[in-house]
């Protein structure tokens, strides 16, 4: 069947990047982009950078370029709240219904929030949070971010330069250990105590006090962090609840092939909130990191239009920058690698870390580095689309349409 | 040759063709802006401005494949034959410059056009 409409659900990268190669894969019907989001397709990264700094405005941020004309139906500020993937008809948070040929769910994924805070506790997702951070982030003011990831790295890092004590609270013992390992987590993790941020590791926080306004945070061992701001930078959940009850796999994020099918016939999903299958891992895996997603709508539009995808997906690959150093990582980490450090090192904050399975190169991490990590990243083994050549694929039923009880 | 100011079209020579491998780039920085020259797989030699239109980033670290490389920071990639970008997150080309290779050696005729250079970056 010709394809006559698609309607894309989420307007951000994923979503603008899918609209983008449909269109230069030669789709011509009718595309609408649904955002939850007032806002039109835009770039999060520098949310938590540059754009905190006001070294970019708004209008720098947009994702569309300036004479690119996709003739998308947008429809902004409308959250999808229910799919019935047989007729793909989505219904709207007013009330309306949308259908077309095929729907790609690009929802994306939303900060987690502390429970019961009080006001004033930020989180950083979108642009609109950005704006509220960016007002809150006063010369002078006391910053507790909670959570030593990469969003709470670089806001501490981005709100020292602007003159502000920084303090970062950590539950685990060592940051970033879940994406970079335990070692290297902490050599990156050690670029806050040489920046002068204090970093506390291995307390929870037990409560954030404050009635009318978060006033501080208090630890579980008793310490008691006097804040004027604070940040809860403790991860992200896939926007998929909307999809509970429609039948499809969510449990994961939402399943799809290795190519972005679901079970159900015309419904895909892309994105941070899609879990494709992937060819390495044997299983569906929700990769959350920009690259993914802007490049995973291409394969996606081909497989849409019926064209041949590309034979094989590259290793996922994400980049922070902190305190000025430019950290990248690309690969796909078990915990059962083995890391040598192969130039540079964390004192220089220059340091190239290789992991390496069975002797295989299966991620590189750098800081710094970036001539050195590119080497190595284009030597990294991809994932494979071709159908055939792996369980799990779209010749193959991948995942299953589930009971609708 | 050196010098800080380009001159309308003035010629540099870069080094020997035989000191960049096929597949690889290399900056030149007696320049300003530095250029990038990369010699392709297929034994073409091309030239642009070095930093990515979108951060600071040096092109010439970037993934060469094919005529397109790849900026080794955030992974948008420019046409070495035009400058122009196929997807965000730059949003603009970046300037080209004609090479040719005499004697074994390449040289680059530096454009006359405007750099496009990233925000918070200048000459």
């Amino acid at each position: 069947m010709t394809l006559r409409s698609v309607v894309v659900v989420g307007a951000g990268l994923a979503g603008h990047a899918t609209a983008r190669a449909l269109r230069r894969q030669g789709f011509d019907g009718r595309l609408t982009v649904i955002g939850a989001e007032w806002h039109r397709p835009y770039d999060r990264p520098p949310l938590s950078k540059e754009f905190l700094t006001g070294t970019l405005t708004e209008a720098d941020l947009s994702l569309e370029g300036s004479d690119e004309n996709l003739d998308v139906d947008w429809v902004l500020g409308r959250g999808a709240t229910g799919l019935e993937p047989a007729t793909h008809t989505l219904t709207l948070d007013d009330g309306s219904r949308v259908s077309g040929d095929a729907v790609v769910v690009a929802t994306g994924s939303t900060a987690r929030r502390l429970p019961g805070v009080p006001p004033g506790v930020h989180t950083l997702r979108t642009l609109d949070d950005a704006i509220a951070l960016r007002t809150a982030l006063q010369p002078g003011a006391r910053l507790v971010v909670i959570g030593a990831g990469f969003i709470g790295a670089e806001v501490a890092a981005t709100a020292l330069a602007g003159g502000l004590d920084v303090t970062v609270v950590e539950a685990a013992d060592t940051p970033l250990a879940g994406p970079l390992g335990t070692w290297v987590g902490a050599a990156v993790a050690g670029l806050h105590a040489r920046h002068g941020v204090t970093l506390r590791c291995g307390v929870p926080v037990a409560a954030l006090t404050g009635t009318d306004r978060v006033d501080g945070v208090t630890l579980a061992d008793g310490t008691q962090l006097p804040a004027d701001v604070v940040l809860a930078g403790v991860g992200a959940t896939p926007a998929v609840g909307w999809l509970t009850g429609s039948g499809l796999d969510v449990t994961k994020g939402l399943v799809c092939t290795a190519l972005g099918r679901t079970a159900a016939p015309g419904v895909y999903g892309v994105g941070d909130c899609s879990a494709w299958y992937d060819s390495t891992r044997g299983a569906p895996f929700r990769v959350e990191h920009w690259t993914d997603s802007r490049d995973r709508p291409v394969a996606l539009a081909a497989t849409l239009l019926g064209t041949p995808p590309p034979a094989g997906l590259r290793a996922p690959y994400f980049w922070s920058d902190q305190y000025g150093v430019r950290i990248q990582f690309a690969g796909r980490r078990r915990g059962d690698e083995t890391v040598t450090v192969e130039a540079g090192s964390t004192e220089g904050a220059d340091l190239l870390a290789v992991y390496r399975r069975e002797g295989e190169i299966v991620a590189v991490l750098g800081m710094d580095q970036p001539q050195l990590f590119t080497r190595i990243r284009r030597a990294l083994p991809p994932s494979m689309t071709e159908p055939g050549t792996d369980p799990g694929t779209d010749t193959t039923a991948a995942t299953t349409l589930l009971e609708v009880t | 040759m050196t010098g800080t100011a380009n001159g309308p079209g003035r010629r540099v020579r870069i080094c020997p063709l035989s000191d960049i491998p096929a597949g690889e780039g290399v900056r030149f920085a007696e320049v300003t802006p530095p250029i990038a020259v990369f010699h392709t797989e297929d034994g073409e030699v091309f030239a642009i401005d070095d930093t990515c239109t979108h951060q600071d980033a040096s092109l010439a670290d970037g993934w060469l494949e094919g005529c397109e490389i790849e900026c080794p920071l955030h992974a948008s990639k420019f046409d070495l034959r035009t400058g122009a970008v196929d997807a965000p997150p730059a949003k603009v080309g970046v300037r080209t410059h004609a090479t040719m290779v005499t004697d074994g050696d390449v040289w680059v005729e530096l454009s006359t056009d405007a750099p496009r250079l990233p925000p918070g970056v200048s000459l």
